[in-house]
Order: structure tokens, then sequence, then C-alpha cells
């Protein structure tokens, strides 16, 4: 199975309770939120200390909730999973929020929103391959017959993703953004995504943050309402400027830690012959050392 | 749900509907919190709120005349207005309830302030 989570259930089954504890929980998963939000809030280019009325999609637990917070916005929240919402509650986030799904439309009336966020959300939208439905149809069955819903949003993706776009359009102010960080799964995706939010009227494109790293690099989709305008400069693509030193720099610094602690590194023949060693001290059988200790082998070749 | 939100909602996405709005609102509970006043917000928010959709919904609530029938002129500089403005857009907070579609009287029901706007497969 892909490792991809919205390869494995819809939104609302996916984050059922204990995901969504787990997500909330998860302070790397966190970190990254914060960071993944306040570029995202820096994308939107709104005006300098002016509280706004912004709409975060695929609000989920309220993690990007918070940025807009704290940022001194108002803001309203949608999501698909009620056990998501249901951890945002309890988390006591600012923002008022909707149960609803983004693929059916969004309820509000024209010009209601100064600019909208949505982080990690998007790429749940089209959702649901066909291919494992079958397998949750039986297991589920009984239990929820909303599924039956996903495998009607199986069936058009590209509508879903237009209705999205279109109610979304309409519900943003003239000149206002719509930035949504998203893991797109392949360059088709991409082209469907943005060719149907171009169909609703937006001008924009991706903007693709330290492009040159693998762990690093992240995707915005940049959304304008108000003409074609110049798209946001990229972070890291100048290669003076590194990508963020929690992710590119780790195996270094274990490699040098290891050294200095003064024991040898894992695996070396050195450790290996220091093992057999506390071995014997403990009175456990050990082979007799010779030349062939630690020795050298092949590599695995499949 | 703030009334704030209120405001803002539709049932347009459901099939059938053209406007789908304002929402009537038939409450359960609802709840008064003391939210920080931001006279710059209210009154950006003043502009783009429907006023008369604002009175009927406090109105639904039971705060019947508390509202002015309409927005006073140069209210960016009344703040007794402003004020009242923000208790009701920012403070008022319905729990539990529903919002009812004016076209088909649809409900969508309000669990713990949080509104299920979510439509069925035969609805939209």
């Amino acid at each position: 199975m892909s490792g991809r989570p919205e390869h494995q259930a819809p939104p609302e089954i996916f984050y059922g309770e204990d995901e969504a504890r787990k997500y909330s929980r998860n302070t790397r998963m966190m970190e990254i939120q914060l960071t993944m939000s306040e570029r995202a809030v820096e994308l939107l280019c709104l005006p300098e200390n002016q509280p706004c009325h912004l709409l975060d999609l695929g609000c989920g637990s309220g993690l990007s909730g918070e940025t807009l917070t704290e940022q001194g916005h108002i803001w309203t929240g949608v999501d698909i999973s009620s056990a998501m919402l249901g951890v945002a509650k309890e988390r006591e986030v600012e923002g008022d929020l909707l149960l609803g799904d983004l693929g059916q439309g969004l309820p509000f009336r024209a010009g209601a929103f100064d600019g909208a966020i949505s982080i990690s959300a998007l790429q749940w939208l089209e959702f649901f391959k066909v291919r494992y439905f079958n397998n949750y149809c039986l297991i589920f069955h009984l239990i929820d017959c909303r599924l039956c819903n996903a495998d009607q949003r199986s069936h058009n993706p590209a509508k879903r993703l237009y209705i999205f776009f279109s109610s979304l359009y309409s519900c943003l102010s003239r000149g206002s953004r719509a930035i949504f960080q998203f893991y797109p799964e392949n360059s088709s995706q991409v082209e469907l995504i943005t060719s149907q939010a171009m169909k609703a009227g937006f001008t924009g494109g991706l903007v693709v943050d330290y492009p040159n790293s693998t762990k690093a690099k992240k995707f915005f989709l940049c959304l304008m309402t108000g003409g074609q305008q110049p798209l946001p400069a990229a972070l890291g693509v100048d290669s003076r400027e590194d990508a963020p030193n929690h992710v590119a720099f780790s195996q270094k610094r274990d490699r040098v830690k290891q050294l200095r602690s003064g024991k040898a590194p894992k695996k070396s023949r050195d450790w290996i012959l220091e093992k057999k060693e506390r071995r014997r001290r403990q009175g456990k059988e050990t082979r007799d050392d010779s030349k062939f200790t630690g020795r050298k082998r092949p590599s695995h070749v499949w | 749900m703030k009334l704030l939100t209120h405001n803002i909602l539709t049932s347009k996405c459901l099939k059938g509907v053209t406007v789908g709005y304002p929402l009537g609102i038939v409450a359960k509970e609802v709840k008064v919190n003391e939210v920080d006043f931001n006279p710059e917000f209210i009154s950006r928010m003043i502009q783009k709120v429907d006023w008369p959709a604002l009175c009927k919904a406090a109105e639904n609530l039971g705060h019947t005349d508390e509202l002015p029938p309409t927005v006073v002129d140069d209210y960016e500089n009344n703040e007794e207005f402003l004020k009242k403005a923000h208790h009701f857009l920012m403070e008022i907070e319905v729990m539990n309830g529903d919002l009812v579609c004016p076209e088909t009287g649809r409900k969508f029901p309000v669990t713990d302030g949080i509104p299920n706007m979510l439509a069925n497969e035969d609805e939209v």
C-alpha cells in the first residue's frame, strides 16, 4: 500500500478520533504545520497591521488557525472530519468551525473573506482512489453508509475541484488570495488542480520553496482574484540560503556525536570485538575471535 | 457559531436553491462570550455584513429591538454603535440548534457550536 494517507481512506475516516489526537500531539508535526501556516500567511500579502477575515480550508484540529489568531486575524475553518473539529474545540481555538465537504462547494456569501489558507488539505479533495473502495466497502458497509459518498466522490474529481474553486472564487473579496500548501502526488494531479482553479477564474501558480531539498521542499499553490500578478518569490532557491537545518544536517551531527563519545562507531570490527568481550564478561557463550571476525561482506545484490 | 459566521452562511450549494440566504436560526442553546473589541475590524466587517440579516438573526435569538434597524451614518466614529455590533457579531454564539434554508426548509444542525453543512449526495 502506498504511504500516502489519502490513498488509505477518505479524510473523515482516516482522521477518526485516534488519528486526530495523534496528529495534534505530535510536536514535530505541529512545528512543521506552524512554519507552513506562517509562510502561507506571508504569501497572502495582506495589508500590514490590519486584522482580516480569513478562511482556513481543511482546518482540521486548528493548528493552522492558531497561527491566524496569533497574527491578529479572525477566521472561520471548514473541515470534513468531525473528530478533528472535536479536537479543535477541545483546544479552544478562536475561529468558528464548520463541518463541510470542500468538494460540495463553500456555503458562503460573495466577497465574505479577505483571504484563504489551506495547509496539507488539498490532496484530500479529489480523493479516494477507486481501487480501495471495495476493501472499505466490505469492512465499513454496515458501520458507515456515508462511505457510499466516497464512491460518488471518486467519480469526478475534476468536477469536485471545479465546484470547490468556483465557490471559493466567489466568496473571496476582489484582490484577495488563496494559498494552498499541499503535497502533490504527481504532476498530473498538479495539472488537474491548477487547471480547475484557472477555469474558476483564478490567476496565479505554484511556488516551490527549497526546490533542491527533498525533505524541506514545500509546494504552495498561490491563487489570486485580482487579475494577473507576479508570483511571490520562493524560499531557498538562492543556493546561499540553506534549507531549515533541523532537517539537512542531522546525519552529520550523528556521526560527529559518535566519534566524540569515545565508543567505536556501530558495526565496525572494533565494535564487534568489544561486544564479544562484553558477552564473555557476562559469561555468555561466544565464538573465538579470528581473522574472519567482522570481515567485509559482499554487499547485497538483489 | 458566531453571528458573524451566520451572516455569511448560505445554502446555495444545495440543488434547487437560488439564493439560500439568510438562513433561519432555531436555537436551543446560546452562549455569550467576552471577546476583545477591535473597532477597526468591526468597522470593516460592517461594510460586508448584511445588516437586515443580522437584525433578523438577533430577533431569532430573542434579542428584538436591541440593534438599530439600519447602519447609522458615520458608524466608524460611533463607538456605541460599533460596540453593539461587536457584541452581536462576535460575542453571541449559537451552541445547539438548527439553521434553516429559506427556500427548501432543509435543516442544518448545529452541535457544540459547529454547524453541519454536509449535504447528501442527492442534494448537490
